[in-house]
């Protein structure tokens, strides 16, 4: 598979203080790439450069190139909006809009008014709520507010929710972190599911979750990219030292 | 701070070193008990391949143990496959020991069919080889291991000309036939020890390089270093 992100030579600050450096990646198309790292090491920061979620920080500054499809995401005219919809985002806590299920769905493909009429935007909704896994839970109530959804219903929700607006990439924080075994593991089983349409980015604490659902693992220590590499060989024999002790737990 | 899993694997190495340290005493007093006529020490040999087996189904258990509770990973995975791997092979160098004490009772009892001058010599290749391979797996040498891979050869010589010097003396003297054959599956016991110790050695390169060398012609496979 070819390149779908490509960044080169990234440095990141938060002030003065430098978060990323000179970070150089390929991220495949299809494929998905786990970032781990103990905390602080930059992987979070990292992630939310593919879509410029930073540029909400007063105080971020980026130098280097994404290129996404091959486009400097970070070019002067850059449309932000539609980069974060064409590269879409699912944070640790799920966070549902205080609408109904549906509305939930729906909204964005609204505002983007990417709906030809009503039934279009049924379908649409139908649509991302199957590839997420969750209509069979909530084709029922899709009226009734999504809080009234458990924990992991509610992340599928935002799973769905980004979906809707078909995005090609997909960036997840610790999708799972909040969530009890078995909510794991259809948010895992959904991530491998939709990497045949999705270019996946994947930040955890859970070392075994990167192990089981990525096909590439990165990572990452004080800002800097220490390796990347086939999740088998990131497992099973890691090239950096620094890898080797990190995973087997020798520091955190 | 050490890691839980530390002392754990602490426990597997000691275990699987206690394991191959009994296993060398087994061959080695099996092939005692045939040279000596020892029947003795013989039937100690057989009872004792109990407890080797006791030892086995104890590291079974802690390894499955380990993975399943610690879910070790890069090293810690690579030690924890590779003891599992080897603790078989060392039980079953120690049923061969045992083969050829009970091979050795039966030969006690009949009159010296032959002097056993090569046969001590191939036990000899063979517990040397044994014993590096464990030296090996602890100081986690894969150059060692390589080499000895290749001492296997000359314990297959050995077992060649032994081979055609028992078929000769049936031959020539018919009365030698049970005793001969006897000696044949000695013989072939110690060769196959050095077989297994081969397969320590693939396994001691397994844990050291993460390079799988089993199935591959000598010759192909280089040292990463």
């Amino acid at each position: 598979m070819g390149s779908k992100i490509s960044i080169s030579k990234l440095d990141f600050f938060y002030g003065t203080n430098q978060a990323l450096f000179d970070v150089n990646l390929e991220i495949p198309e299809r494929e998905v790439m786990a970032f781990i790292g103990p905390s602080g090491c930059g992987k979070s920061t990292f992630l939310r450069t593919l879509n410029r979620m930073n540029d909400t920080i007063p105080i971020a500054k980026v130098s280097g190139n994404v290129l996404i499809d091959g486009k400097d995401i970070y070019a002067p005219k850059t449309d932000v909006v539609a980069l974060r919809r064409k590269v879409g985002m699912v944070f640790q806590k799920s966070n549902p809009f205080p609408k109904s299920i549906y509305e939930n769905v729906a909204y964005g493909i609204r505002i983007n008014r990417m709906h030809a009429n009503k039934s279009d935007l049924d379908e649409r909704v139908e649509k991302a709520l199957k590839d997420s896994a969750l209509w069979g839970e909530v084709k029922d109530r899709l009226n009734t507010s999504a809080f009234g959804l458990s924990g992991g219903q509610q992340q599928r929700l935002c799973i769905a929710r980004a979906l809707a607006v078909q995005p090609e990439v997909i960036l997840m924080d610790e999708p799972a972190s909040a969530l009890d075994p078995i909510a794991t593991q259809k948010i895992e089983e959904l991530v491998v599911e939709l990497k045949k349409d999705y270019t996946i980015a994947i930040v955890t604490h859970n070392m075994q979750q990167a192990a089981r659902v990525s096909d590439k693992t990165a990572f990452f220590m004080l800002g800097k990219l220490i390796e990347v590499n086939p999740t088998q060989v990131m497992f099973t024999n890691p090239e950096d030292k620094l890898t080797e002790d990190y995973i087997t737990g020798r520091f955190g | 701070m050490e890691r839980i899993i530390d002392s754990q694997l602490d426990v597997l190495r000691d275990k699987l070193l206690l394991l191959g340290g009994t296993t060398e005493k087994a061959v080695h007093n099996s092939m005692k008990s045939l040279v000596e006529r020892d029947n003795d020490l013989a039937h100690k040999v057989i009872k004792d391949d109990k407890i080797i087996n006791k030892m086995e189904l104890e590291i079974d258990q802690l390894s499955i143990e380990i993975l399943a509770l610690q879910q070790p990973a890069a090293y810690d995975l690579r030690f924890v496959i590779s003891v599992a791997k080897i603790t078989p092979v060392l039980e079953r160098i120690a049923d061969h020991a045992a083969n050829i004490a009970e091979a050795a009772i039966v030969l006690n009892n009949e009159p010296e069919v032959r002097n056993y001058v090569d046969f001590p010599k191939m036990a000899e290749i063979a517990g040397e080889m044994l014993q590096s391979a464990l030296d090996a797996f602890t100081s986690e040498d894969a150059d060692l291991s390589r080499e000895i891979i290749k001492r296997d050869r000359e314990i297959d010589k050995i077992y060649n000309k032994v081979f055609g010097e028992l078929i000769e003396m049936m031959i020539d003297n018919p009365e030698t036939t049970t005793g001969a054959a006897h000696l044949l599956f000695v013989a072939k016991h110690l060769e196959r020890i050095g077989d297994y110790v081969k397969d320590i050695c693939e396994l001691n390169v397994y844990l050291t390089e993460a390079a799988f060398i089993k199935h591959k012609k000598l010759k192909k496979v280089k040292s990463k270093k």
